[in-house]
């Protein structure tokens, strides 16, 4: 019997898309059924790469077997790999809401074209970053990542947005730039860029400089208050599909490096820690502030954003001494409760905009036109960001408070408990305006807005909503190969 | 001082330099310009870091990885050059 060769999952989920977005760019009347079935290939791969570790723990592939340090590593532990199922997940429902969004022959045929090879070499960058196990590899997948999503941000073609994308590009290359400095200063220091190699260095100031710049760029990339500003116009600006794409996945790939430059470059120092908490505190109250004004139904949720990513900073500070050790867990909960919600309302916000024929928040209540099921979408994704129960977004508050109760911070509890009541008063504008009838002028009309296009949004908050029942599951996948301290 | 430590503070310098002129210029062309100065700063570093006392021949990982730099720095800079001249042509629509 001819036995098979052992397919490489960790290669095969990085060059699918890659594969798929030159063959959607090459056969553009054929995209949109390219571009669903590469999503499709690598949600697949991923499954088979999440059974593999489940299985058999951290998978390591030593590209063209040359190994760290010269060589470069690809290594998924259950960290990358639940990152990875969340990408290829939302993306897959995305995809399926974008095929309908798309499909409309209202949508300019520049849209259809470019969407979907901007979209796969977005998601080729992303699982490139969960499996990098070197800096200067995770800054080329930063840089493919920041070209995609700018792209994405522009598909519209209005001036708005385009305005929007540029003011993206800027923060995102300056970004990058400052990420390329600080592994500069590593390789100075160290003469190798690995992370294996980074964590057996002694800790000195260089390294110090050297983990502040990175973090500094990625703050700008993951838009943390006060450098936030480019990331409500451009997200707001951006079709539905697209805008849920940026919003849910993009920054979490920042997101996730500072997590893994907190578990190897350095235990970090009081002072960084005390400063990323600080900034959480600035984005949560700033960010909040300007989604309680914000007119447009996008803007708003695209000011959550940057409310949300102060809390999930906040997580990352709140355990201060303890190091990264513990608080990790309710940042990785709370990364993924906003990646699925935020997606399933930027979805839905989309529906209610192409249906009600305008998103001003003001008039919501005076349309006689009710879109129901995205407006349930909206209202369940809603419920997860506000963090009730039984909601993924509950599970990572609750861990955050647990921890900070346990190591006597009481100061993040309250920043916690302030993050929902303005989540409740911002999110109310809009539940308001679905839910009072006396205002407008006609009978509601028979037609409520259902559409096969809801499914992908309901389905989303569904899970945002559900997937706090799995909580404790998904918090032990994520410990696998202890991505965090335990067991070497 | 060291040959290393001049062309480290040379392209700490021109980084700086870079920085400030992103974050203070207006007009799109300089701003991306200012941005191709950080770069340059950025890859000096990285040039800096190849730098061995002479008996010993230069290492070559940073070479390779200020090419991989400039690369990934020229794709970034068309994109936003093109950006630009759609918002130029945009603005001039808008106008009319």
């Amino acid at each position: 019997m001819i036995e098979m060769p052992a397919i490489d999952w960790l290669t095969a989920v990085v060059f699918a898309p890659l594969a798929g977005a030159i063959l959607a760019f090459l056969l553009p009347r054929q995209a949109h059924w390219v571009g669903v079935g590469a999503v499709v290939l690598t949600a697949l791969m991923a499954s088979a790469l999440v059974l593999q570790v489940l299985t058999e723990g951290a998978v390591v592939t030593p590209l063209g077997n040359w190994g760290a340090p010269l060589g470069i590593d690809l290594r998924a532990d259950g960290l990358s790999a639940t990152l990875m199922a969340m990408t290829t997940g939302v993306g897959l429902l995305v995809s399926l809401g974008a095929l309908n969004s798309y499909a409309h022959h209202r949508a300019p045929e520049r849209m259809r074209r470019y969407f979907w090879p901007l979209w796969l070499l977005l998601l080729s960058g992303l699982n490139g970053v969960y499996l990098s196990t070197d800096l200067f590899n995770l800054y080329v997948m930063l840089e493919v990542i920041s070209l995609a999503a700018v792209g994405l941000t522009v598909l519209s073609g209005r001036i708005e947005a385009v305005r929007a994308g540029l003011e993206y590009m800027y923060a995102s290359i300056l970004g990058a730039l400052l990420f390329l400095l600080g592994v500069g200063f590593v390789y100075l220091e160290l003469g190798r860029l690995d992370f294996a190699g980074l964590l057996a260095a002694p800790p000195s100031p260089a390294l110090g400089a050297a983990l502040a710049l990175m973090v500094a760029g990625l703050a700008l990339k993951t838009a943390l208050f006060p450098l936030h500003v480019w990331l409500p116009q451009a997200h707001a600006n951006a079709t539905a599909p697209a805008s849920a794409l940026l919003s849910a996945l993009v920054v979490k790939a920042s997101l996730y490096i500072v997590l893994r430059l907190a578990q190897y470059l350095l235990p970090l120092s009081e002072v960084l820690v005390a400063l990323i908490g600080l900034l959480g505190v600035g984005a949560i109250l700033w960010g909040s502030i300007q989604a309680l004004r914000a007119e447009r139904l996008k803007l708003l949720v695209a000011w959550s954003t940057v409310a949300q990513i102060g809390l999930v900073f906040v997580a990352f500070a709140r355990a201060g001494a303890d190091g990264v050790a513990e608080s990790w867990k309710a940042a990785a909960l709370l990364m993924l409760a906003h990646a699925i919600a935020k997606a399933a309302m930027f979805l839905a916000a989309g529906r209610i905009k192409e249906e009600i024929g305008h998103d001003r928040i003001r008039e919501l209540d005076r349309s006689p036109v009710r879109p129901t099921l995205a407006q349930l979408s909206f209202a369940l994704a809603a419920i997860s960001l506000v963090g009730l129960p039984p909601s993924l977004g509950f599970a990572g508050k609750w861990i955050l408070m647990e921890g900070a109760m346990t190591s006597g911070y009481w100061h993040w509890i309250a920043v916690t408990m302030i993050a929902t009541m303005l989540s409740v008063a911002y999110f109310s504008r809009v539940l308001t305006g679905f839910l009072r009838f006396d205002r407008q002028r006609t009978t509601v009309g028979e037609h409520q807005g259902w559409a096969l296009a809801d499914a992908a949004p309901l389905t989303l908050a569904l899970c945002a909503l559900g997937l706090g029942l799995l909580a404790a599951p998904i918090l032990a996948f994520m410990n696998i190969g202890y991505p965090f301290g335990g067991a070497p | 001082m060291s040959t290393g430590l001049i062309f480290g503070l040379t392209g700490l310098g021109v980084f700086v330099v870079g920085l400030c002129g992103a974050l203070v210029l207006v007009d799109p062309l300089r701003r991306v310009l200012a941005l191709k100065l950080c770069s340059v700063g950025a890859g000096f570093m990285l040039v800096v870091a190849a730098w061995k006392a002479p008996p010993e021949a230069p290492d070559p990982v940073p070479h390779a990885l200020v090419i991989t730099g400039i690369v990934v720095m020229i794709s970034a800079t068309a994109v936003a050059l093109a950006l630009i001249r759609r918002l130029h042509t945009l603005e001039h629509e808008h106008h009319d």
